[in-house]
């Protein structure tokens, strides 16, 4: 048969020499071998203690997003649930009251906000779906849990801290985020400055 | 009548060291578990476990504790009384060739002379032997009792392979008991305490026994009546709770305890190398030599602990008939080989 590649090895199948029948030499080839891991770096990150570096881009557990005054930005359009492919988000939306516009931007708002963590893929779709900037994939991911049900994310456990009452753990939810934000307003400025 | 004073001080003793030397084993056993998955894992570039307590040290309780809380199932189509037998066999005679095994020289205490032996019988070899081959029905019971095809195979198994390895195992005995002149632990110890250690006389009969060794406690590469691909489980495979912890069990103690005998036969015992033991105690004192040589004793034997895990995670599992054929076609005729060529230059120095 015609060989496809030059990469053939050709192997000799030769008896063993006495050497090699005996074993042992090989054994101890094997141990010594073995016996060098013993003092090698181990690859492994402790993970309570130590945890692994996610970068800016990761696409971890989402994050319902306030403005600069706290205000909740999600309008309950509903397009991040038609983008969702593992159809993980459920939502109710609600009319805003008079009264309220310093807890809701848009005067509609989401009563209810879900998202299935089990059925998340973490695929980022609903993040670009979002025409209100309400929504994004943080630097973390979903801890586990002893029941199905807490991994039913509501609103409460999805919405950021609110960045005037909490302004620490705000920037701490926001993450590298919050850089890469600035950046890129200051970034579209110049375009808009070029143009 | 002096014989037919009972020396009260003695059973005491005896009876204290028997509980000393008992949970030292246990104690031991319980560790080597913990050793086995440290050295594992460092074997294997990953941490082991260290979740319970400093560096995981409690783990081998966590483990003991599951086990105890773990449903116990005696399967109904089994021959109850033993299946209960079974893994009690198996503990009792691991733990019971701890007895001859001379721990360390004599302690001075309240003017008694204490050995550090719980019975110093002038077959100790013998009975060592007697013991070991008493463990094979351990397995044979728990496999046949179980009512399980692969169980019985295993059971099989493990009795046609401590079989095997006895032979050859000993063969290697008999060349070193031509070299000592005596059956008796202790002066097996004395004379090496005295003169050179055996290993430098018997090289090839302690590799021998060693590969027989590990035979006899089913190590890999000769685990095979627990081959997992083929087995399922093994000889153990109905067995759950304690009754699983026993032959688990009973397995490191008796890898602890074929160390000891290696190290006692081959390696000096409680010889602490490189000291004269006599003016050492003449200059510290005789107790603390003893104890000393006790430590020393620890010492080789944790050194043959690590030498059995490492192998284990070296070497894969023999197929059946290499394991045949490694036993009858080569350790033997090694081993009967190693016996002649004793005898010969025994003869030719006219020892
Ligand atoms: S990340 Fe993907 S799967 Fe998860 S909620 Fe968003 S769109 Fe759905
Ligand atoms: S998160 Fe965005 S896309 Fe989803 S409902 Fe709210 S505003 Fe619409």
């Amino acid at each position: 048969m015609q060989a496809l590649t030059d990469k053939i090895k050709v192997l000799e199948r030769k008896p063993m020499t006495i050497g090699e029948r005996l074993y042992l030499p090989a054994i101890i080839k094997g141990m010594l071998i073995t016996f060098s891991h013993l003092f090698k770096k181990r690859p492994t990150i402790s993970y309570p203690e130590q945890k692994r570096y996610f970068p800016s881009v990761w696409r971890g557990v989402q994050i319902l997003n306030r403005d600069e005054e706290g205000r909740e930005r999600c309008t309950a359009c509903g397009l991040c649930a038609v983008a969702c492919p593992a159809e993980a988000i459920t939502m109710e939306g609600a009319e805003r009251m008079p009264g309220e516009e310093h807890l809701y931007k848009e005067e509609k708002y989401a009563a209810k906000y879900e998202i299935n963590m089990l059925r998340c893929i973490f695929c980022g779709l609903c993040e670009e779906a979002c025409p209100k900037d309400a929504i994004y994939l943080s630097q973390t991911f979903a801890p586990a849990n002893y029941h199905r049900k807490g991994f039913i994310y509501d609103k409460q456990d999805l919405l950021i801290p609110h960045p005037i009452e909490e302004p620490d753990r705000y920037k701490q939810a926001l993450g590298e985020r919050a850089t890469a934000l600035k950046q890129k307003a200051k970034t579209s400025e110049e375009e808009s400055m070029d143009n | 009548m002096d014989l037919m004073v009972i020396d009260i001080w003695l059973i005491i003793e005896k009876l204290a060291l028997v509980a000393i030397v008992v949970s030292i084993s246990l104690l031991i056993a319980m560790y080597s578990t913990y050793a086995e998955r440290k050295v594992a894992a460092y074997l294997q570039d990953r941490r082991g476990p260290n979740r319970a307590g400093p560096f995981g040290i409690l783990q081998p309780l966590a483990d003991g504790g599951k086990l105890f809380f773990k449903e116990e199932i005696i399967p109904l189509t089994s021959s109850k009384f033993l299946f209960v037998l079974g893994p009690a066999l198996a503990m009792i005679t691991a733990l019971m060739t701890s007895a001859v095994i001379p721990w360390g020289g004599t302690l001075n205490w309240f003017e008694r002379n204490i050995s550090l032996q719980i019975a110093d019988i002038n077959i100790g070899v013998l009975y060592i032997f007697g013991v070991i081959s008493l463990s094979v029905y351990g397995i044979m019971i728990g496999g046949w009792a179980s009512n399980n095809k692969f169980s019985l195979l295993a059971g099989i198994r493990g009795a046609s392979q401590m079989i095997s390895y006895e032979l050859a195992m000993g063969l290697t005995l008999i060349a070193l008991l031509m070299l000592t002149g005596s059956l008796k632990m202790s002066v097996i110890v004395e004379q090496q305490i005295n003169g050179p250690w055996n290993i430098v006389y018997q090289p090839l009969g302690f590799l021998v026994f060693f590969i027989c060794a590990l035979a006899e406690t089913n190590r890999t590469p000769f685990d095979l009546p627990e081959a997992e691909n083929e087995l399922n489980f093994g000889y153990h495979q109905e067995y759950s709770s304690m009754k699983l912890g026993f032959y688990l069990f009973a397995e490191y103690i008796a890898m602890f305890i074929s160390s000891a005998i290696m190290a006692t036969l081959y390696f000096g015992g409680y010889d602490i190398p490189f000291v004269n033991e006599s003016s050492l105690s003449a200059s510290i004192g005789h107790n603390l030599v003893t104890i000393l040589g006790g430590f020393a004793l620890l010492l080789k034997v944790s050194f043959f602990l690590f030498v059995f895990i490492w192998i284990r995670w070296t070497i894969p599992r023999f197929r059946y008939d290499q394991l045949m054929n490694l036993g009858w076609k080569k350790l033997i005729p090694l081993a009967l080989f190693n016996m002649v060529i004793t005898a010969v230059v025994i003869l030719l120095l006219d020892k």
